[in-house]
């Protein structure tokens, strides 16, 4: 089943037009980067995708629902997209750990036993064990975009949706942050990035979008888009980013 | 000096009456306040345009105003036009509570406005509501930033009752002037007046202090 469908996507703020035609799908499992220049719209497709932008015309489904339905139960349907910001978001009037179970506590009914013991295990899992009780403005950047995760993942969505999750932060703490996302690249989470590290897009991406000026101008495998890209702009693109 | 201080005891009953009253009205004004002024400061961000007008509408007309007028509109106007009697208490009631309203309008709004969106969309991706995010994670960090600004209106309001003396209710200035009416001694009378206010508003002020540190107002 296709995971997320987008059909003739537009998106306009006022008149300046940021998405003309969009179509993609993203498959179960499949690792998809959205990769382009500034102001070529992959922030706003990825924004689109879980309503955080209302769509001027077009169509997406999630897992077959039509998200863009005025029928649809958006809050229901977001529990089963993960976002995660480039600013991280955190809530700093809370814990680690209640950043990461209040969700589940507040929209899933979850026990405070229960939730305790998935922030526990999912702390473990971006290696934040020893973080749960401190607030936010304690951690570095790569910390808190861990615990970013940590929070999206406790909502046990079937996507994971990042938006250039490694932009705001130094260079020593991308590869934390990378990491984490690999492991649950392996894991066979269905993801969509969109994203500046080529190298990780290289490594773990099973398709890599291209993007430019609100179109999406060419799509493939790494493989394809890196080694041997068709289109001129693509070439272009690249030319200056690798 | 020593008869400064007896005409000041003399008096003190009637004012200390009269000070419980400026701190009854003031405190229920207040609460009241603070739900009008929560409401329509949520109305003012909210897509509804309608909303949005009655908010815009309601802070303009009150804050263009003096409250002294809205007094004695509320309390003389209104009961000629339409059948209604007010005691001098709801009158006063009523005036405060709406006119600090829309100054606490204005505070919830850039309170509320202060607030990164990402915090916003963080809680709206995770699931909850426009209203849950509001609750939960909204407003918990804009009224820890809005602390200074509302005692700051608090204080505004607790003066603002003494032109209820225009409507014969005995609150704390009333009171002092029934006193020096009676004796003449306006200078010690309103000289402890000025202290009891001094009183009530330092007092808050302390609190306020405390409170600010004890939440770490960032």
């Amino acid at each position: 089943m296709k995971m997320i469908e987008v059909n003739n996507l537009k998106k306009s703020f006022g008149k300046l037009e940021v998405l003309k035609d969009i179509n993609m799908d993203v498959n179960s499992q499949e690792v998809v980067c959205v990769i382009g220049p500034s102001g070529s719209g992959k922030s706003t497709l990825l924004r689109c995708i879980n309503l955080l932008e209302e769509p001027t015309g077009g169509e997406i489904f999630i897992e077959g629902d039509n998200l863009t339905a005025p029928n649809t139960n958006i809050n229901e349907l977001r529990q089963k997209l993960g976002m995660v910001f480039q600013q991280f978001n955190l809530f700093p009037h809370k814990t680690v750990m209640e950043n990461i179970t209040m969700g589940p506590k507040r929209l899933k009914g979850k026990s405070q036993s229960e939730v305790k013991e998935l922030g526990t295990q999912l702390l473990d899992k971006v290696g934040l064990a020893d973080k749960a009780d401190v607030y936010p403005d304690k951690l570095s950047g790569g910390q808190k975009q861990r615990v970013a995760m940590a929070r999206a993942l406790a909502m046990e969505p079937h996507i994971m949706l990042f938006d250039e999750p490694t932009s705001a932060l130094d260079p020593e703490m991308v590869g934390e942050v990378l990491q984490v996302m690999k492991d649950l690249a392996e894991e066979g989470m269905t993801m969509t990035i969109v994203t500046h590290e080529m190298g990780f897009a290289k490594e773990v991406a099973d398709r890599v979008i291209f993007m430019d000026e609100g179109f999406i101008v060419e799509q493939g495998t790494p493989d394809e888009l890196f080694n041997n890209p068709q289109n001129e702009r693509t070439k272009a693109f690249l030319s200056k980013v690798l | 000096m020593m008869e400064t201080i007896n005409i000041i005891l003399d008096g003190l009953p009637t004012l200390l009456k009269g000070m419980g009253l400026t701190i009854e009205i003031t405190v229920i004004s207040l609460i009241l306040a603070m739900f009008i002024g929560l409401i329509l400061g949520v109305f003012s961000i909210t897509k509804s345009k309608i909303l949005r007008i009655i908010s815009t509408a309601f802070v303009d007309i009150i804050r263009g105003t003096p409250l002294l007028v809205q007094i004695l509109f509320i309390y003389f106007g209104l009961p000629s036009v339409i059948d209604i009697s007010l005691t001098a208490f709801s009158a006063g009631v009523i005036a405060i509570t709406v006119n600090a309203a829309a100054y606490l309008v204005e505070i919830f709004r850039a309170g509320i406005n202060s607030i990164d969106k990402g915090q916003m969309e963080a809680g709206r991706t995770i699931g909850f509501s426009y209203g849950q995010t509001m609750r939960l994670i909204i407003l918990p960090q804009a009224i820890r930033r809005m602390i200074p600004a509302f005692v700051n209106q608090f204080i505004v309001s607790i003066k603002d009752t003494s032109l209820l003396s225009a409507i014969g209710l005995a609150e704390l200035t009333l009171s002092g002037q029934s006193i020096y009416a009676a004796n003449f001694r306006a200078f010690e009378i309103l000289f402890a007046v000025g202290v009891l206010y001094f009183i009530i508003i330092y007092s808050l002020s302390l609190f306020s202090r405390w409170l600010e540190r004890r939440l770490d107002v960032a």
